[in-house]
């Protein structure tokens, strides 16, 4: 059974804003029935430019009906230029956290919403932002610009990953190397190794950040990722670094040890010996 | 939660009262090794020696053709293995698409390992082509496995027929017939049937017991090897409360076996019958007449199956689905897919599956709770104008 969260629960079984807005100033679909789930968004303008009223109908689990409905409260009041920057982890984040093998419902929510935005761009004979790029995932249908996406905005490592986020790879799993590949591109970059890695003379602040970015993503997120956890690097200032805990780590009792004894001890391995690790302070 | 309407007896059933009595004694008391030379061990051996016979009866085979086993999972992987190490120079295997995962993901690694494996299709009603079994069975095939009746939409196979054409090609047939014992009356003695599986907590036993019938004659090598137990046919000290319990639900099934076929059908098919009536745009899924008498499987069209569930279990009813969703997969039931039930419906599947202690009042409670839920989630479907 999954395990969701009292939030996702509510929003599914009293779920608000659901319907169709009749003459909407923006429309999007996304997914099919063929795929397990579908989202319908309607949105209507109000006369200060910011978005009066919002719907939804989905076909789907739980969560979808969740990711939807909370989707349509959050970007009531925004303007069209602040929802477009509305992301599925914005939508996650204010569930309070789906299953990561639910994480495609918030996906599929984003990209009806860019959808709807596109068609209101459309009708106003504006360009229209359409999402290009090609097929990779020919069962679901799904390109190599919205796997690069979610890679991005969701900082992901894993093939498996994707595959919870936007269920490329998830049918025939034949374009699995593709993906792979995608995540090289996007990610790798990032995480390239600074060249002094060998050895730790007296690194600039620039190098030491790139530096600590890189073991935390090669050395210790893999680690706590196979216990469902994550680790985001927030801040550096001299030798302290500042990190906040994801998924599970973040209610977990054991985070304070992680913290020292993995967080900080890679550090202090890999950077430099007087590296000081805290969690960031929440609220 | 309060009350709880258990529809979902091909998930796992309620252990019998009846059966937990028979176990007490052989936690608190009786703990002796059945294998052990001293008296206290040793009459443990008797109360095994009863189980099987009980087991046997049920089954209408000779008690020395039972060997115990961990469960279902266990018995079929040693019946697949256990005969392909016995015959070394066959190397290939006839299954079909329709198996239970313990058959299909072991016959699948088999292949990985380099077996050669035929998968039979199947009809829209679940069927498999009995000429296209006879084409496929041939001198290098070692085995073949079909299960009794399907888990998710109780299909029932004519395993007799099924078994016959297996001999007469010189290939040993094993059976999963899990969800078919204690529902339908086996004569093993009769039948062709070489190995059958059956699992302990799908007919009122606990978890973690099972069985194994091996025809007397059949070439079969232990799966797993250690002590003598089991005549060296399944190494281990035997798990002697759970083998007593087993016992003890052979013992009832077949006394309730009419009752299967009787009052739990007559209950099946009463929610059938409401549920077609009352909702729309539901199907069954299946074949409506060669079924299990405890189960029935309908899809709602244009809606998904894990918000059925979650909406049921708001009322303490359990039932289970093939969507996707319910899996963690991104597909519907392989079952589903193999029948070529559109996927628009496969996503909507619901199983319900009864047992002995379900009432009519619990079905007439479902019954009336499932339109509406039903209905609900149609208004927030896209699909439906």
């Amino acid at each position: 059974m999954w395990d969701y969260n009292e939030k996702v629960m509510e929003y599914f079984l009293h779920p608000v804003n659901a319907g169709e807005i009749e003459n909407p100033d923006g429309i999007g679909e996304e997914g099919s029935l063929a795929c397990g789930d579908a989202l319908k968004l309607t949105f209507k303008l109000g006369k200060d430019g910011r978005i009066a009223d919002a719907k939804f109908k989905t076909f789907g689990c739980a969560s979808a009906i969740a990711s939807a409905s909370i989707m349509t409260e959050m970007i009531k009041g925004l303007t069209i230029e602040q929802a477009e920057k509305v992301t599925n982890k914005d939508i996650v984040d204010k569930l309070g956290g789906l299953p990561e093998q639910k994480m495609h419902c918030s996906v599929m929510g984003m990209e009806a919403l860019q959808k709807a935005i596109a068609n209101y761009h459309g009708s106003k004979g504006k360009q229209t932002k359409k999402i290009e790029g090609k097929i990779v995932c020919t069962c679901f249908g799904v390109t190599d610009k919205e796997i690069e996406k979610v890679v991005l905005e969701n900082s992901l490592d894993t093939v498996e990953q994707v595959t919870n986020y936007c269920k490329a790879g998830g049918g025939c799993g034949s374009c699995r190397g593709e993906i792979e590949q995608i995540i090289e591109k996007v990610r790798g970059k990032k995480t390239k190794q600074p060249e002094s890695l060998s050895h730790p003379k007296k690194l600039t602040n620039i190098q030491k950040i790139e530096l600590i970015q890189h073991t935390i993503n090669e050395q210790i997120r893999p680690l706590l990722k196979s216990h469902g956890g994550d680790v985001e690097l927030v801040d550096v200032e001299g030798s302290k670094v500042i990190v906040a805990f994801r998924g599970m780590c973040s209610h977990c009792r054991t985070a304070e040890f992680t913290l020292k004894d993995v967080v900080e001890a890679r550090l202090k391995e890999f950077v430099s010996t007087d590296i000081i690790v805290e969690e960031q302070n929440i609220g | 939660m309060s009350q709880i309407i258990y529809f979902d007896n091909n998930a796992t059933t309620k252990v019998a009262d009846e059966v937990v009595d028979a176990m007490l004694p052989f936690f608190k008391d009786l703990y002796g090794n059945p294998s052990s030379m001293h008296t206290f061990g040793g009459q443990v051996e008797k109360h095994i020696r009863h189980s099987r016979e009980s087991l046997a009866a049920l089954l209408g085979c000779d008690s020395s053709e039972i060997i115990f086993t961990s469960g279902g999972t266990e018995s079929d992987n040693a019946a697949i293995k256990g005969v392909l190490a016995a015959y070394p120079e066959k190397k290939k295997i006839v299954t079909t698409r329709v198996e239970h995962p313990a058959v299909l993901a072991t016959c699948r690694e088999l292949q990985a390992a380099g077996f050669s494996l035929v998968e039979l299709g199947v009809d829209k009603y679940g069927q498999i082509n009995l000429d296209e079994l006879a084409a496929e069975v041939d001198e290098h095939t070692a085995i073949v496995s079909i299960m009794y009746a399907n888990n998710e939409t109780g299909v029932i196979f004519p395993i007799d027929k099924i078994a016959e054409i297996v001999k007469s090609k010189g290939a040993i047939f094993h059976t999963d017939a899990v969800q078919a014992v204690g529902k339908i009356p086996l004569n093993l003695d009769k039948s062709s049937i070489d190995l059958l599986s059956l699992s302990g907590h799908k007919l009122h036993a606990p978890k973690g017991i099972g069985a194994l019938y091996i025809k007397k004659g059949t070439r079969i090598l232990p799966f797993i090897v250690g002590g003598h137990q089991e005549k060296n046919r399944r190494a281990g000290t035997e798990n002697v409360p759970a083998i007593a319990g087993l016992g003890k639900a052979g013992e009832i099934a077949s006394k309730e076996i009419r009752n299967e076929n009787t009052k739990v059908k007559k209950l099946r098919d009463k929610l059938e019958t409401a549920i077609l009536k009352t909702c729309k745009d539901a199907m069954l899924n299946g074949d409506k007449i060669n079924r299990l008498p405890n189960t029935t499987n309908i899809s709602f069209e244009f809606i998904e199956g894990e918000a059925i569930l979650l909406l049921l279990n708001q009322f303490g009813i359990c039932a289970s689905s093939g969507s996707a969703c319910t899996s963690g997969s991104l597909e519907p039931s392989h079952v589903m897919r193999a029948m070529g039930v559109p996927f628009t419906a496969a996503h909507g599947s619901i199983r319900f599956s009864l047992s002995r202690y379900n009432t009519e009042a619990e079905v007439d409670f479902v019954a009336e709770k499932l339109p509406a839920i039903v209905n609900r989630l149609r208004e927030l479907s896209p699909f439906v104008k």
